[in-house]
């Protein structure tokens, strides 16, 4: 699925026009940027949070070339998946 | 500060189109799409933000930290999230 997979799906369940569904996708995932750019974390309940992890500058290699590099420090976001989506996702693979 | 869900919704409501109601709604059926698209084994990318990936994990051999005891773990299947290009250099270069 994609963001347009989406869309279509959204305004097919609340009987919206597209245009409207778009609006709200991308108004949620501009939010939850804006929010990590910001550097806080996000929390949905039942889907899972997000977190800024910050990394050190460190000295890498590249795989390839064996050749050394340099990494300067960065950070990511990082998703811990919520406990309700975790057990959905589980309980198909035992099925 | 974090954002919650209530902070999606108030959004969404103050942008006028939508009842406190719907906004709600909106939402949670947002949720349930992509967990239940998850659910059922499938990818969902969000460009501009990145992909969640369900990926299958072999049963293995592990160990009961606490007792040293042997273990067969059992097939797993989990959900990763990789962000995309776009929201990492937002991150690093606000």
């Amino acid at each position: 699925m994609n963001k347009s997979s989406l869309i279509d799906a959204l305004a097919e369940k609340m009987n919206m026009q597209r245009q409207q569904s778009e609006f709200i996708i991308n108004a949620i995932f501009n939010d939850m940027t804006e929010a990590l750019v910001r550097g806080e974390g996000i929390e949905i309940r039942g889907f899972g949070s997000f977190s800024i992890r910050e990394y050190k500058a460190y000295t890498g290699r590249n795989p390839k070339t064996g050749e050394r590099i340099k990494v300067k420090p960065k950070k990511l976001p990082f998703f811990k998946v919520g406990k309700d989506l975790k057990e959905r996702v589980m309980a198909k693979a035992r099925s | 500060m974090t954002l919650t869900k209530a902070d999606l919704v108030n959004r969404l409501y103050e942008s006028d189109i939508l009842t406190k109601a719907d906004a709600v709604e909106a939402v949670e059926t947002v949720l349930e799409i992509i967990k239940q698209t998850l659910e059922d084994g499938d990818n969902v990318l969000i460009s501009g933000f990145g992909k969640f990936t369900v990926k299958n994990k072999r049963a293995r051999r592990g160990r009961n930290p606490h007792t040293g005891e042997d273990l067969m773990l059992a097939p797993r299947r989990v959900v990763t999230f990789k962000p995309s290009g776009v929201l990492r250099n937002k991150i690093n270069n606000p």
